[in-house]
């Protein structure tokens, strides 16, 4: 649940950074250190998710609230959720390393390219990641917007679980 | 008799002034087995020289020794094919704020005239099209050699420079760097093969 909201924070900031960096000026103070600071980030979403997918593993699901309908699409939104943060993730890393360059994360180590670079790579991937992220964005807002219906509408337990309160 | 012989020089003079069409050598530039390069360098902060290349290209040349005025040059770069040996810098560059090479693929140069300095030195003027904006630029053209190859073919090589300037191409990100990094010095080192 912790991890949820960490991942959530991070997601949603990482979305912002990256809006924001692309449209700064060369001779903004920001130029380099935004991206650092984006692709470091990206790094510890990618290590939060790897902890949570072990977790899910090792731990057994709660059960979901609802109809047995919501709970089955509950299932493969969270899947979906999980492909995205991937994919985003992955295509992320490959525009960085497409000319064999590392991803430094806070400067603390680096992660090594480790594709041969294809075609166009940094292009695609930049295309991709774009893409990734805009229907991850639609998926965050509708995944809101479902947790606020089962608060106020259903007036069931699924959010009050998630931030932490019994029942 | 006569009429014989008229006909007979009538032939020769064509045969002459055919000769003389083709007294210009045609040339394509060899992208096979790529000895061409179109680099380019340009001031970073007004510290250091950042340099690149465009890696797809095609071309061809005329040269007419009797009359050097008649050479011509054409030269089409893929600009996609950018590479200043960083990943992200490249992609920055192929994008709307630069190259905006979705929008504009192909950058060209088409002569407009060749004036042999002398010394194997000339100038070369010609219309050139980069993002959609098609201005006269002059080269500095100096021939490096030309003669046989080893595998049957002849060979001929030159090197031209010019600055351009980034104002001039209408780049957003242009804009931004400002004077600092406005003057492009761009080297084109092709070598063409006779067809």
């Amino acid at each position: 649940m912790l991890l949820h909201w960490f991942m959530a924070v991070g997601i949603l900031g990482l979305f912002g950074l990256g809006l924001y960096m692309v449209e700064l000026d060369y001779y903004h103070q920001w130029y380099q250190a935004a991206p650092n600071l984006h692709r470091s980030i990206g790094v510890v979403i990618a290590l939060l998710l790897l902890v949570r997918l072990v977790w899910r593993l090792v731990n057994p699901m709660p059960t979901g609230l609802g109809k047995r309908w919501e709970v089955i699409i509950a299932h493969w939104v969270h899947r979906l959720f999980y492909g995205l943060i991937i994919g985003i993730i992955v295509s992320g890393y490959l525009i960085t390393t497409a000319d064999g360059q590392s991803v430094s994360v806070f400067g603390l180590f680096e992660l090594p390219a480790l594709l041969d670079g294809f075609e166009n790579q940094e292009d695609i991937a930049g295309e991709v990641h774009e893409w990734l992220t805009n229907t991850l964005m639609v998926l965050v807002a509708l995944h809101a917007l479902a947790a606020l219906k089962h608060h106020f509408v259903d007036q069931d337990a699924t959010l009050r679980r998630m931030i932490g309160r019994k029942g | 008799m006569i009429f014989k012989k008229t006909v007979f020089s009538l032939v020769l003079a064509l045969g002459l002034v055919s000769a003389n069409v083709q007294a210009a050598e045609h040339y394509q530039i060899d992208i096979k087995g790529m000895h061409a390069f179109i680099s380019f360098k340009v001031k970073h902060l007004g510290i250091s020289w950042l340099e690149g290349r465009f890696n797809r290209f095609k071309g061809s040349f005329d040269v007419d020794k009797a009359n050097p005025s008649n050479n011509k040059v054409t030269v089409n770069i893929e600009v996609a094919s950018i590479d200043s040996n960083h990943a992200e810098r490249d992609k920055h560059l192929r994008g709307k704020r630069f190259f905006d090479v979705k929008k504009f693929p192909k950058a060209s140069f088409v002569s407009t005239s060749w004036k042999d300095l002398g010394d194997g030195q000339s100038e070369l003027v010609g219309n050139f099209t980069l993002r959609g904006v098609t201005k006269a630029i002059t080269l500095a053209v100096s021939k490096v050699g030309e003669g046989k190859d080893p595998w049957g073919g002849y060979r001929s090589g030159y090197v031209g420079t010019t600055t351009l300037n980034l104002s001039d191409y209408k780049m957003k990100e242009g804009h931004i760097l400002g004077a600092a990094a406005d003057e492009v010095q761009m080297r084109l080192s092709i070598e063409g093969i006779r067809q």
